[in-house]
C-alpha cells in the first residue's frame, strides 16, 4: 500500500483552534502537522491521545484518530492502544501538570515499559487552563495565584526524570525553533520504543518569557547548548564554551582553558545513562546554559513486540485456543 | 427429604455391626488447620473425588487475611468447607457434620460451627503447650468433655505421617507436609470416597518431584488404612451419586468460570480480548487464569495502578478490542473517573467487581455485597451504566458473555459484579456446547455515515449506540473525549439544549436495554404470599431456603436478579403480585433501597455484614417470622 502524499492542510481539522493568540502551542501544532505530512504514515494509522490542559486540546486539531481523555491518564490509555495495535503510530500530547503532577505515575511506567509511544510534553512551567497556578516545573519562589508568597516546591527536571525512569529515547526542543522540533519529531518517530520529548512552550498569558534565556536574541547564543550526536559539546557565539565530564558530573568550561580532547563528544547511543543524566543536570530549568537535542536514544525491545511474541509462541506450542478443550481442562465426569 | 447425618445414637444402635456403612443424602465437611497445613488442597481433593463419584456439591473456602500469619495462631487458620449430596444442593451447608482440626487454633475458631453429635477429628500432637497458648486455651480442650458432645477421633497424625513417608525420599520439614493427605485418606475411608482421583492428581501435580508423589500417596493410603484397621469410627458414611442433568460436568470456581467466560465472550464477539488490571484480592485469580491462555490471543496487562488498568482498557477498546478490567471495591473507587470517560466517549468495556468486605481495605478475603451502590451511582455527573450480578460460580461463564453482548451492542461500559463467595467457591458445571454459544459480534464502522464527513455520534436507530470506528479505518478519522459532544457530529459543545439532549440520550440508551434482557423468572408455590428477592451470591441460600419451606408445606416464591440496571421489564409486575417482599443481602439494604425508590413498595430486608454468606437457617427464620406476622 502506498502512502498518499499529504500536505500540512491534510492534517488540519475543521475545528477552530482555541489557544490564546501568541501561545507557543500554535507553532508546535504547525511543526507536527508539517512533519506528519512527510512522515510516510497514512493518516488513519495515526492516533493522538491527550490528557487535560491547554496542550491537551491538541487532538481536536489533528485530522487523525484521537482522544482527549482525562487528567494525567493519556500514557495509560495510549499504552492500551499500543499494546494491542502495533500497526498504529501512537502519540501522546501532555503538559507539565498533566504528565508530571497528576499523571506522574503513568508517565514513568510508560517510559520503563517502552511501548512504541511518542510522548510530547509541552512544558510551560505553569497551569494555563486553570488560570495560573504554579506547576511541578515552576521554579522555587515563583509567585502565582496559588503561591502569593512564592512556591515552596522544588521542581522536577523532566529530562532527569525520564532518564531515571529508564526511557529509551529522551530529547528536548523548543516551540520557537521549528526546524529543531521537526528534527526531533523525526528521530522520535524512527525510534522503536517510547520517545520522550520535552518541548519548552511559552505561555504568553500566565508565564511569558519563561524561556527567554533560550529564545532572546542576545541570550540565545550564550545559553543554547545543542547536543549533536558525534560532535563535541561546545556552545557560545564562537564555541568558546564547552562541556567536560569531570569529578562525576558534567561541567561547563572555557574551551580554550582545557585540552580539546577533554571536551565531551556527544554519544546519544551510549547504553549507560550516566553521561546523559549528567548533561540533564547542566541546568535545572531554562535559566542559563541549557542543552537541547537528543540526550539518549538506545535500542530496547518494545513491550508490544515481546507481548505479541509470547502470543505467537503460545500458539506455536499449544495451537490456537480451543474453547471446548479449555472448559474441560480441569477434569470432567459424565452424568448419564 | 433432607436428613442430617446420624447423631451419636446412630452408633449405639449399630454396635453389633462395626464399620457399618450408613447411607445419607448429604454431608458437610470442614477441613481446618494452619495456613501451612494444606487444608485448601485437602478440601479441593475431597471435592474432586466426590465430583467424580457423582455427587452434587458446593464449596466454601476461607483464607486467612495474612499471607504468612504466624504458625499456630488464630489469624493463621485456613479452612475449606464442602457439602456433598445425592440431590441438587445450593450451598456449602450451614453447619459441618464433620470437622478436621489440625491444631488448637483451628479447633478454637471452628468448633462452634460443628453440629452437636458431629464427627471431630483432631491431630493430638499439635495440642502441645505452645500451640495451646497461641490459640488462647488455658487448658487442653481434648481433656475436657468434647467426647460427650461429638464423635471425637484423636490421632497422633505427626507420628503416623512420619512413619508412612519414611521410605519416600522426602526429609526434614517436608515430611510433615504430607499430613493433609493422611487426613484426606482417613476421610476417604470414613465417607467412602475413591482414592484414585486423588492419586491421579498427585501424580500429575508433582510429576517433577517423585519423592513428593510417593510421600503424599503413602500418607493418603496410611490415613485410609488407619481408619480401616483401627475402626476409628463405628460407622462410615456414604452419599450416593446425585441425579444431575445428564451431560459432561466439571467442578469450577467463579473466578475460573469468569475468566473462561471472558475468553468465550471474545470469541462470540469476534474480537481480541484485552484484560488490563492491577492485582487485588479476590480478583487476581482472573488475571492468573487469563495470563495462561495467550494461545487464545488473550493479552493481559498488569498495570501500575487501578487507574492505569482501566485507562489501558479504554485505549484497547478505542483500538477495537474487547476490553475488560477486573478489580474489587477499592479499585472500583479508583476507576470511577475513567469509567465516566468510557461512558461519555461511549466505548464498550467490562468492569468486573469481585466484591469483598469494606469500606477501605476492610476484610479482603471475606464476602460482602456492599458495592451495589457504587456500581449504580459511583460516578460524577449523570452517569447510568448497565449492572449485572453473578449468582453462582458456573453462571459467571454465561454472564461474562452477556456483559460483553450488552457492552458492544450498546457501546457502553458494563459493570459485572461477582463477590468473594462466587469467586472462590465451586460447584459442578454442566459444560455448554461451545458451538451453540451466541454470536454477539457487531461490525465495526467501515464507511462514512455522513458523506465526506464521519459522524461519530450518529446513533443506531434501535439501540442508540454510536458507531465503533477503529483506528486504521481510512476516512473515519475522528476525535472523541471527555468534553460534552454535540449530538451527531461529536464536536465539542457547551450548548445547554445539547447537554440536556445528550444526558437524556445516554440515560435512555441504558434504560432501553430492559427490552433486550430476559424477564425475571419467579419460582412460586401455589398460594405463596411472600416473595424472596435476591441478587448475586445469596442465590444458593435463598433457593435452599425455598426447598426447606416447600418441604414443610409453607408456600414461598423466589426470584433472583441478574440484571440490576436496568431491571427486567416485568419486575414491577412481579413485586406487585406478592403481599410481602423480602430482600436478603450481605449489606445494609442497598437493593432494598433501589426497589423501594423505584417501585414504591415497602420491601423488607434481611441484612448481614459479617464477612460470611447467609446460612440457610437465617433466611428461613426471617421468612417464617414474616409468615407468622401475617397470620
Ligand atoms: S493559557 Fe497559556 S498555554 Fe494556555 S492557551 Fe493561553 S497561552 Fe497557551
Amino acid at each position: 500500500m502506498t502512502t498518499p502524499t499529504y500536505t500540512r492542510a491534510d492534517f488540519q481539522t475543521d475545528q477552530e483552534v482555541r489557544w490564546c493568540p501568541g501561545c507557543g502551542d500554535y507553532t508546535i501544532l504547525a511543526a507536527v502537522q508539517g512533519f506528519m505530512a512527510g512522515m510516510g504514515v497514512p493518516r488513519e494509522k495515526i492516533v493522538f491521545v491527550s490528557g487535560i490542559g491547554c496542550s491537551s486540546r491538541f487532538p481536536y486539531y489533528m485530522n487523525t484518530y484521537g482522544m482527549h481523555s482525562i487528567h494525567g491518564r493519556a500514557p495509560a490509555i495510549a499504552s492500551g492502544i499500543a499494546a494491542t495495535r502495533p500497526d498504529l503510530s501512537v502519540w501522546v500530547v501532555t503538559g507539565d501538570g498533566d504528565a508530571l503532577s497528576i499523571g506522574g505515575n503513568h508517565l514513568i511506567h510508560a517510559l520503563r515499559r517502552n511501548f512504541n509511544l511518542k510522548i510530547l510534553l509541552f512544558n510551560n512551567q505553569i497551569y494555563g487552563l486553570t488560570k495560573g497556578q504554579y506547576s511541578p516545573t515552576s521554579e522555587v519562589g515563583k509567585q502565582t495565584k496559588s503561591t502569593p508568597m512564592g512556591s515552596v516546591d522544588y521542581p522536577f527536571n523532566p529530562i532527569s526524570l525520564a532518564l531515571g525512569a529508564e526511557a529509551s529515547f529522551v530529547a528536548r526542543t523548543i516551540d520557537m525553533d521549528r526546524t529543531h522540533t521537526t528534527e526531533i519529531l523525526k528521530a522520535a518517530h524512527e525510534h522503536q520504543g517510547t520517545a520522550f520529548i520535552e518541548i519548552y512552550q511559552n505561555c504568553n498569558v500566565f508565564n511569558d518569557k519563561a524561556f527567554v534565556a533560550l529564545t532572546g536574541k542576545d541570550e540565545r547564543a550564550i545559553n543554547r547548548i545543542d547536543l549533536v550526536h558525534g560532535k563535541p559539546i561546545t556552545f557560545g557565539p564562537a564555541g568558546e564554551r564547552g562541556v567536560i565530564f569531570d569529578d562525576g558530573r558534567a561541567q561547563i568550561v572555557e574551551t580554550a582553558a582545557v585540552d580539546s580532547s577533554r571536551i565531551l563528544v556527544h554519544d546519544q547511543h551510549r547504553g549507560d545513562p550516566t553521561i546523559a543524566f549528567a548533561l540533564s543536570r547542566l541546568s535545572h530549568g531554562p535559566y542559563g546554559p541549557t542543552p537541547l537535542g537528543i540526550f539518549r536514544s538506545v535500542r530496547r525491545p518494545t513491550y508490544e513486540t515481546v507481548m505479541s511474541q509470547q502470543l505467537a509462541d503460545a500458539q506455536g506450542r499449544r495451537g490456537p485456543g480451543d474453547l471446548a478443550q479449555l472448559i474441560s481442562s480441569a477434569g470432567t465426569w459424565q452424568v448419564n | 427429604m433432607e436428613t442430617i447425618a446420624p447423631p451419636l445414637e446412630a452408633d449405639k444402635n449399630q454396635t453389633d455391626h462395626p464399620n457399618d456403612r450408613l447411607t445419607v443424602d448429604k454431608i458437610v465437611i470442614r477441613f481446618a488447620g494452619d495456613s501451612g497445613d494444606g487444608m485448601q488442597v485437602a478440601g479441593g481433593r475431597f471435592t474432586d473425588a466426590s465430583a467424580y463419584f457423582g455427587n452434587d456439591l458446593s464449596t466454601l473456602p476461607s483464607f486467612p487475611a495474612e499471607i504468612r500469619a504466624p504458625a499456630g495462631t488464630l489469624p493463621g487458620v485456613s479452612s475449606f468447607q464442602v457439602q456433598i449430596a445425592d440431590y441438587d444442593i445450593l450451598t456449602a451447608g450451614d453447619a459441618p457434620d464433620c470437622l478436621v482440626a489440625m491444631n488448637p487454633a483451628a479447633l478454637r475458631t471452628n468448633l462452634n460451627d460443628l453440629r452437636p453429635g458431629g464427627t471431630l477429628i483432631v491431630n493430638t500432637e499439635a495440642f502441645d503447650e505452645r500451640n495451646l497458648v497461641k490459640a488462647g486455651y488455658k487448658e487442653n480442650p481434648l481433656e475436657s468433655d468434647l467426647a460427650q458432645v461429638y464423635r471425637l477421633i484423636e490421632i497422633p497424625m505427626d507420628t503416623l505421617t512420619k512413619e508412612a513417608v519414611k521410605d519416600s525420599g522426602v526429609s526434614g520439614r517436608d515430611v510433615l507436609r504430607s499430613k493433609n493427605f493422611f487426613a484426606l485418606g482417613l476421610l476417604a475411608w470414613l465417607f467412602n470416597r475413591p482414592l484414585e482421583p486423588t492419586i491421579d492428581w498427585v501424580e500429575t501435580k508433582f510429576a517433577k518431584k517423585p519423592s513428593v508423589v510417593a510421600a503424599n500417596i503413602s500418607a493418603l493410603r496410611a490415613g485410609w488404612n488407619f481408619g480401616f484397621t483401627t475402626e476409628a469410627a463405628k460407622t462410615t458414611f456414604e452419599v450416593r451419586p446425585a441425579a444431575l442433568r445428564p451431560g459432561t460436568y466439571t467442578n469450577v470456581t467463579g473466578n475460573t468460570a469468569l475468566a473462561w467466560g471472558l475468553i468465550a465472550a471474545a470469541q462470540c464477539a469476534k474480537l481480541p480480548l484485552f484484560y488490563g488490571t492491577y492485582p487485588i484480592t479476590p480478583a487476581s485469580d482472573i488475571l492468573h487464569e487469563l495470563s495462561m491462555h495467550k494461545n487464545f490471543g488473550v493479552r493481559t496487562f498488569q498495570a501500575e495502578d487501578e487507574i492505569a488498568a482501566i485507562g489501558a482498557v479504554i485505549g484497547a477498546a478505542f483500538a477495537g478490542n474487547l476490553g475488560v478490567t477486573g478489580t474489587s471495591g477499592p479499585g472500583v473507587a479508583l476507576k470511577s473517573e475513567a469509567l465516566s470517560l468510557a461512558l461519555n466517549t461511549e466505548l464498550p468495556l467490562i468492569l468486573v467487581d469481585v466484591q469483598r468486605a469494606g469500606p477501605s481495605t476492610g476484610m479482603p478475603t471475606k464476602v460482602e455485597q456492599s458495592d451495589l451502590f457504587i456500581a449504580m451511582f459511583g460516578r460524577h455527573g449523570e452517569a447510568p451504566l448497565p449492572v449485572i450480578a453473578i449468582p453462582t460460580p458456573a453462571e459467571a461463564f454465561d454472564l461474562a458473555i452477556e456483559a460483553a453482548r450488552i457492552a458492544i451492542k450498546y457501546m457502553t461500559p458494563v459493570i459485572l459484579m461477582s463477590d468473594n463467595h462466587v469467586a472462590n467457591s465451586s460447584e459442578p458445571w454442566l459444560l455448554p456446547d461451545v458451538e451453540s454459544l451466541p454470536d454477539i459480534s457487531i461490525p465495526f464502522a467501515v464507511s462514512s455515515n455522513g458523506g465526506g464527513h464521519f459522524l461519530p455520534y450518529e446513533r443506531n436507530y434501535e439501540t442508540f449506540a454510536r458507531p465503533w470506528a477503529v483506528p486504521g479505518t481510512a476516512g473515519l478519522e475522528h476525535r472523541i473525549g471527555g468534553l460534552e459532544k454535540e449530538a451527531v457530529t461529536g464536536n465539542v459543545s457547551y450548548d445547554p439544549d445539547n447537554h440536556q439532549l445528550m444526558t437524556d440520550t445516554r440515560a435512555w440508551k441504558i434504560a432501553n436495554i430492559a427490552s433486550d434482557i430476559p424477564a425475571l423468572e419467579v419460582k412460586a408455590d401455589p398460594g405463596a404470599e411472600i416473595l424472596v428477592l435476591g441478587w448475586g451470591s445469596t442465590y444458593g441460600a435463598i433457593r435452599a431456603t425455598a426447598n426447606r419451606l416447600r418441604n414443610r408445606a409453607k408456600p414461598i416464591a423466589i426470584a433472583h436478579l441478574r440484571h440490576l440496571n436496568p431491571f427486567p421489564a416485568n419486575l414491577g409486575e412481579v413485586l406487585a403480585s406478592y403481599r410481602t417482599v423480602l430482600i436478603p443481602e450481605l449489606n445494609n439494604g442497598q437493593l432494598r433501597k433501589l426497589i423501594r425508590a423505584e417501585y414504591l413498595i415497602d420491601a423488607k430486608g434481611l441484612n448481614k455484614v459479617a464477612g460470611e454468606p447467609f446460612k440457610v437457617a437465617e433466611i428461613e427464620a426471617a421468612v417464617l417470622g414474616l409468615m407468622e406476622q401475617a397470620s
